[in-house]
């Protein structure tokens, strides 16, 4: 994928007809590689990213340690570790606070269900919202093996700048 | 005389003097041995001529797509005709989906369920299969969805072999269940689940037999529907059958057996393939969850309970692609209509992933073949009981597949694919079901609406979800012509049509809207209807990124309205509901009912009484602060999100143009409350050491609903695993009970 095309899919500037090609075709094998590069020139961070995780959320590698760092530069932790347990957190669990976001009736009854909102604690960003009865476990949505990946990539791991 | 070939006692009719029984063995255990179908190796005639193969292949589907296209126009439901609720596939001898045309797919795999059924249980013994024969299968414990559904299958003989199947299915408007309607909700057994038919011999020399048909049209209360539906489905199978015989003289026998062998292999490979190219190994986790507020509503005394329905769902990908989903810690079976054997689980695997990695590729069971997976025995989505009610397991399995979008979007995100992300979809679930009797001939009319066909997609990472267009279960979503339900439910007309707003999940990218219809009764002597949506009191899934679930859905109606009244006058009606406002109250009048509950039980409705239902929306992607300003306003205007919306959840603020009749936008004005939501954030959050203090004190304490209790009861019972991990979440004691 063209470089500008692939920053365009990032930013979702691509009309319907320029995304219907894309979807139509087969995929680029070089996209993470496309991808990868204009994220980390955006983010201009000295330590090697390894992976995007999710909207704001990406692997870098910290020295020895890989850890999930936001794009404000908040850091989580471990990426082993559920990055949700270094997060704000508000729970709507209540009607009133279900009713700043949707009609009446038109939400969980908050005895059933609790809409849990995870917040960066740098830049207050939403990046995860868990709809869990009460009292459910947090959800450790995705452990990527990235040393797997790597390999299926055929591509060598970055090294941290401090190795 | 001597037997025939395919009758009871007769010669084998599998391939080189086998049963058909020993080429299932066969191909199981060398499938076993060699981890690849019928142990194939190379793919000598993909390799030895391309062209050859893939017109073969092209041959095949455009026969079946054919066979649909055409054998439809003989059916006269709408479902089937107008909705395109049906689906044909050709299979091997043992059952193995080969190629199958477009439609309801996830009925593809059931149907290789039936078909290996009646290999386990040696149909070829006793009854027999032999040319002309004609079988029919709808129980949903041996390979089906649910009654509704019916399969026909019909084998496919060269001289004295069988070298297949042609099947078809097609979604009946009514199946003879304990009230009319094609999702029934009240069923709490088999035997309320209306007509069964067990994988039958139905037919022989190419006729359906005299005393099916008469017995058949006496079980449902749609017989001439029913009795067109089954001719479409048998003339599309043997329009299928024509069109391989034409095939084998064409290319011949052994190019036809080893060509089936072959692209079912290959299917199995591009799926392997489509795993590495876009996904990555690592373990996702996601889970659904469905309320159902039953303690006073359902009929039966044994039904009458609140419970959730708990859906987990783990993928673990190995770095040698091996993809496994497991739901371990699902809840029980129970007396109720939403039960699900493990075959519609298995279809729904396979219509997903056939719309998410391989819709270019080789579809056929071969993606099936390609993946593990464990659906816990004696759960709901594998509850192995043919006396439980399996009427609507579309209640339970709709909401449980949110998960496996969400788990594959993950993947698609980090490889950089975004196009392809998908946050999950709308809840397909029951406008309007049931029946009435019109008052001047008594004539029944059945409500077995499909506009569930089109509800909202979830958002992906790059644009918004299609608005009112989506259907997990059939990738060609029709909403359908008002006009032509109305042909089918002709005692209750239509008022309105129109978008929902609020329905679509907030998000950077929008879910895709849900919408709204307001019926009235006319011209009935009586009418008794009911919905089977699920999502009331729980959210069905979640968004991704930050992005919110979908709203839910609720229920409205009006008995002795003003209606009539008010049309003689020349006055205005609204064209839906606004919850917010009273609107309804006022313009449609008479004795009004909104519950927060989704699902309806069956309730008798008279002329002149006014019914409201909501099709669901999409879920969100990403925070929606992030959402452009220009966006949210032109969805304003274009009745999406209600100006409250934007403001409270988008950060958007608009001004109303009067002269123009649109909304613009105040971008100073925006960005202020977008900083204001901003600080919200982190005036009332907090820690998430603080959060988790609070929510373990809730079950520590006995402080949880009952129905959650319930909930996190059962699984813990049912699995040791999910048992453990929950106490271990929460630093509970060894045999702690919440």
């Amino acid at each position: 994928m063209d470089r500008r095309v692939a920053e365009d899919l990032i930013d979702g500037r691509l009309s319907w007809p320029q995304l219907r090609e894309i979807l139509f075709h087969p995929k680029d094998p070089e996209r993470f590689q496309v991808v990868m590069d204009i994220l980390r020139e955006r983010l201009g961070w000295e330590e090697p990213v390894l992976l995007p995780l999710a909207e704001h959320l990406y692997v870098v590698q910290k020295g020895s340690q890989r850890v999930v760092r936001c794009d404000c530069g908040f850091e989580f932790g471990d990426c082993r570790e559920n990055w949700k347990t270094k997060a704000r957190v508000l729970v709507r669990n209540d009607e009133s606070l279900l009713r700043e976001l949707y009609p009446q009736m038109m939400h969980s009854d908050p005895e059933w269900m609790e809409l849990r909102e995870f917040y960066c604690p740098g830049c207050f960003a939403l990046l995860e919202v868990e709809a869990v009865p009460p009292g459910y476990p947090v959800m450790f949505d995705f452990e990527p093996d990235i040393d797997g990946f790597y390999e299926w990539l055929g591509l060598p791991l970055p090294s941290s700048i401090s190795d | 005389m001597a037997r025939a070939k395919g009758d009871v006692g007769g010669a084998p009719i599998g391939w080189d003097g086998k049963t058909v029984l020993a080429m299932l063995e066969e191909s199981e255990r060398l499938f076993q041995e060699t981890g690849r179908y019928q142990g194939i190796d190379r793919l000598e005639l993909k390799e030895g001529d391309h062209f050859r193969y893939e017109r073969a292949f092209a041959k095949l589907r455009g026969a079946l797509v054919a066979a649909r296209e055409t054998a439809l126009h003989i059916s006269a439901s709408p479902i089937v005709r107008n909705i395109g609720e049906l689906c044909f596939a050709l299979y091997t001898p043992e059952g193995d989906s080969v190629a199958v045309s477009t439609g309801i797919m996830v009925h593809v795999h059931t149907m290789s369920e039936a078909l290996k059924w009646m290999v386990r249980n040696n149909y070829e013994r006793d009854p027999g299969i032999r040319p002309g024969d004609i079988f029919t299968n709808n129980d949903p414990d041996v390979g089906n969805v649910h009654t509704t559904d019916v399969h026909t299958m019909v084998p496919i003989f060269w001289e004295d072999e069988l070298i297949g199947w042609a099947s078809g299915v097609t979604h009946q408007v009514d199946i003879g269940a304990n009230t009319p309607g094609h999702d029934p909700i009240t069923p709490t057994s088999r035997f309320e689940d209306g007509f069964h038919l067990t994988c039958e011999r139905i037919g022989e020399n190419e006729q359906i037999r005299q005393d099916h048909r008469l017995r058949s049209q006496r079980q449902v209360r749609s017989p001439l529907y029913w009795d067109l539906d089954e001719k479409c489905r048998a003339a599309g199978a043997y329009l299928i059958r024509d069109a391989v015989h034409r095939f084998i003289a064409e290319e011949g026998i052994d190019y036809y057996k080893r060509f089936t062998r072959e692209v079912v292999e290959e299917g199995r490979r591009i799926f392997m393939a489509r795993v590495r190219e876009r996904l990555l190994p690592g373990r996702y986790r996601a889970a659904a969850f469905v309320g159902i507020p039953w303690k006073e509503e359902a009929w039966q005394p044994k039904a009458r309970k609140d419970f959730i329905c708990h859906s987990p769902m783990e993928i673990v990908i190995g770095r040698d692609g091996d993809f496994f989903l497991t739901m371990e810690g699902a809840s029980a079976p129970g007396f109720h209509a939403f039960n699900c054997a493990e075959g519609p689980m298995q279809g729904a695997i396979w219509v997903l992933l056939s719309q998410m990695l391989v819709y270019d590729g080789k579809v056929n069971d071969g993606s099936y073949l390609a993946l593990r997976h464990y659906f816990p025995p004696g759960t709901w989505c594998n509850a192995q009981d043919p006396q439980l009610s399996y009427s609507t397991p579309w209640a339970f399995l709709i909401p449980a597949f949110t998960g496996l979008t969400r788990c594959l979007s993950r993947a698609l995100f980090a490889r950089g694919y975004r196009e392809e992300v998908v946050s999950g979809y709308g809840f397909t679930g029951d406008a309007i079901q049931g029946g009435g009797t019109l008052a001047f001939n008594g004539e029944y009319w059945p409500a077995a609406n499909f506009e569930i066909s089109a509800v909202g997609l979830g958002a992906s990472a790059v644009r918004d979800g299609l608005d009112w267009g989506y259907a997990m279960w059939n990738p060609e979503s029709d909403q359908g012509d008002a006009e032509l339900w109305e042909l089918l439910e002709i005692g209750i007309p239509y008022l309105a049509r129109r978008v929902k707003a609020n329905t679509a999940g907030y998000g950077k990218y929008r879910g895709g809207s849900g919408w709204e219809a307001l019926r009235l009764l006319v011209g009935n002597r009586d009418a008794e209807l009911y919905m089977a949506r699920a999502d009331g009191l729980t959210f069905m899934g979640s968004g991704i990124f930050g992005g919110y679930p979908q709203a839910t859905s609720y229920r409205l109606w009006s008995r002795g309205s003003e209606i009539m009244d008010r049309a003689a006058k020349g006055q205005p009606y609204p064209l839906g509901d606004d919850p917010d406002t009273e609107e309804f109250e006022q313009l449609v009048g008479g004795e009004v009912t909104r519950r927060a509950t989704a699902m309806m039980m069956p309730e008798i409705f008279h002329d002149r009484d006014v019914l409201h239902y909501v099709l669901s929306g999409g879920p969100g992607c990403g925070d929606p602060l992030e959402r452009s300003g220009q966006r949210v306003v032109d969805d304003i205007n274009d009745g999406i999100f209600s100006e409250r919306t934007a403001r409270d959840v988008f950060g958007v603020v608009a001004n109303r143009d009067e002269g123009q009749e649109k909304w613009t936008l105040d971008k100073e004005a925006t960005d202020a409350r977008r900083q204001e939501i901003r600080r919200l954030r982190a005036e009332r959050s907090v820690p998430y050491e603080e959060f988790w203090q609070r929510e373990r004190q809730l079950i520590e304490e006995g402080q949880l609903g009952e129905p959650v209790r319930g909930m996190l009861r059962e699984s813990m019972g049912l699995s040791q695993a999910w048992a453990q991990e929950f106490r271990a979440f929460w630093k509970l004691p060894e045999g702690f009970q919440p």
